[in-house]
């Protein structure tokens, strides 16, 4: 548990392992969401959020409850539990105490509860750092890490996309390209262009 | 067998208790009279009160933060059906119509020559236009376009004219105009001035012959209810009488920028 490793979780979650360019995860929100900026930035923020907290969560129970019990291969079907309910308990605490928040980020928590990239961070997690060989202190640290730089890769390539597509809007683009066509080859093209940070591996 | 299955279903049951738990801790409870709002509004969620829906604007209503009146295209019939809902009176809206400020178009000279995507948005991302002058009309008709009744067409000189029996009001045109030269006028004023442009006389003349070039003639005229401020001409109809010579102050402006509504 060095710095070297923290930083390779860093950079390797925002950047060379970025879920919307290279693993194509959580790709409904990415296309839906990113046609113009401050929707974008308050999706990423609500991502990065839950992303994080399902990273803590989902290592509860897979340490507490599968692992103790030796059911392991229930991984996915309780990870699915416990984030949606998760993400609904959040939405109704928001909803209770603010109001504001609640219409700027709430209208987004629906479309998390069933996002990939939510449940690619937590499988990501337990293959990665739910092992016998590392020690509970340093598999919780990393995981939430890795959780939380997730949503900053999110965060970022939404707002890419975004400004991309703000511009887009005043382009002359030929009929049959116009709105998702379009926002489906810029998507590849960034997509190829992320590619490239893979060359430099840590 | 018996350890996955027990688990799963406890898991399960647990957070399903939660869940029913919580919604009963945090419930929010919503006023009825939002719904009712919801279905007296015209449910078209054209955003021209300025709210993302016709949702919001129900509870921006019911909580008393809008105005009875406050759905453009909404009509008497609607406000009615509202402030019987809410029980309070209101106050008969005065009729809004678009009124665009530029009558320069063609006759205005140009500063290069665009040749870009004929949008008045992209040619703004240009050092602000192709036009001489930096407040006026740009041409291209995104108003036109933008229009959801049909009531606004270009004239032969390339200036927007707005048809007032098809208006409602809705101020779609005035955001999509990024010189901001339409603005919501009362239907009832008699004259305004289309001119926007806070030049100097003498620089107006020399780039557009139908600019306001503050001379000061219709605030004479008027007895102050045309003042100019800013080398441009602006009418406070609040100090309008009824014998203020809307006629003569037409005729008398000089490079014919003060117009009948």
């Amino acid at each position: 548990m060095d710095l070297t490793m923290f930083l390779s979780i860093i950079i390797g979650a925002i950047f060379i392992n970025n879920f919307i360019l290279s693993k194509f995860l959580g790709l409904c929100s990415f296309i839906g969401i990113s046609k113009e900026t401050k929707p974008a930035l308050y999706m990423g923020i609500s991502v990065t959020f839950v992303t994080t907290c399902a990273s803590i969560i989902t290592w509860a129970i897979y340490n507490f409850i599968l692992v103790p019990c030796h059911i392991e291969y229930l991984r996915t079907i309780s990870f699915i539990l416990v984030i949606a309910s998760f993400v609904q308990f959040v939405e109704m605490v928001i909803k209770k105490f603010s109001r504001a928040l609640y219409r700027t980020l709430g209208i987004y928590l629906p479309l998390i509860t069933v996002n990939c990239a939510v449940f690619g961070v937590a499988v990501l997690n337990s293959e990665m750092f739910f092992k016998p060989g590392i020690n509970m202190l340093t598999s919780f640290t990393l995981s939430a890490l890795q959780g939380f730089c997730v949503g900053l890769g999110y965060i970022l390539v939404m707002l890419f996309m975004s400004g991309i597509r703000e511009r887009l809007e005043l382009c002359d683009i030929p009929p049959s390209f116009k709105n998702a066509p379009i926002a489906f080859i810029i998507a590849s093209l960034m997509s190829m262009a992320f590619m490239g940070f893979s060359g430099f591996r840590f | 067998m018996l350890i996955p299955i027990l688990t799963m279903s406890i898991m399960g049951l647990l957070f399903g208790l939660g869940l029913a738990y919580a919604s009963k801790i945090f419930r929010v409870d919503v006023d009825p009279k939002i719904d009712m709002v919801i279905h007296a509004l015209p449910g078209a969620n054209c955003g021209a009160c300025g709210m993302a829906g016709c949702a919001n604007l129900a509870e921006a209503i019911v909580g008393g933060k809008a105005e009875v009146t406050a759905c453009a295209p909404g009509s008497q019939e609607v406000y009615d059906k509202i402030a019987g809902i809410l029980g309070v009176g209101i106050k008969v809206k005065k009729k809004k119509i678009a009124r665009v400020r530029c009558n320069g178009g063609k006759r205005s000279s140009d500063k290069y020559e665009y040749s870009g995507l004929k949008k008045c948005a992209g040619a703004n991302l240009l050092a602000g236009g192709n036009k001489e002058c930096r407040f006026g009309c740009l041409g291209f008709g995104d108003c036109v376009e933008i229009c959801p009744f049909d009531a606004i067409h270009l004239n032969g000189n390339d200036i927007p004219v707005v048809d007032g029996s098809k208006c409602t009001g809705c101020g779609k045109c005035v955001g999509a105009c990024p010189k901001k030269i339409i603005i919501l006028g009362n239907a009832d004023d008699k004259v305004y001035v289309k001119c926007l442009s806070h030049d100097k006389g003498a620089v107006v003349k020399s780039i557009c012959p139908a600019g306001c070039i503050g001379c000061r003639i219709c605030e004479k005229l008027s007895g102050g209810v045309f003042l100019v401020e800013n080398n441009l001409s602006r009418a406070d109809y609040s100090r309008a009488k009824p014998d203020t010579p809307w006629q003569a102050v037409i005729e008398k402006c000089p490079t014919k920028c003060i117009v009948k509504t």
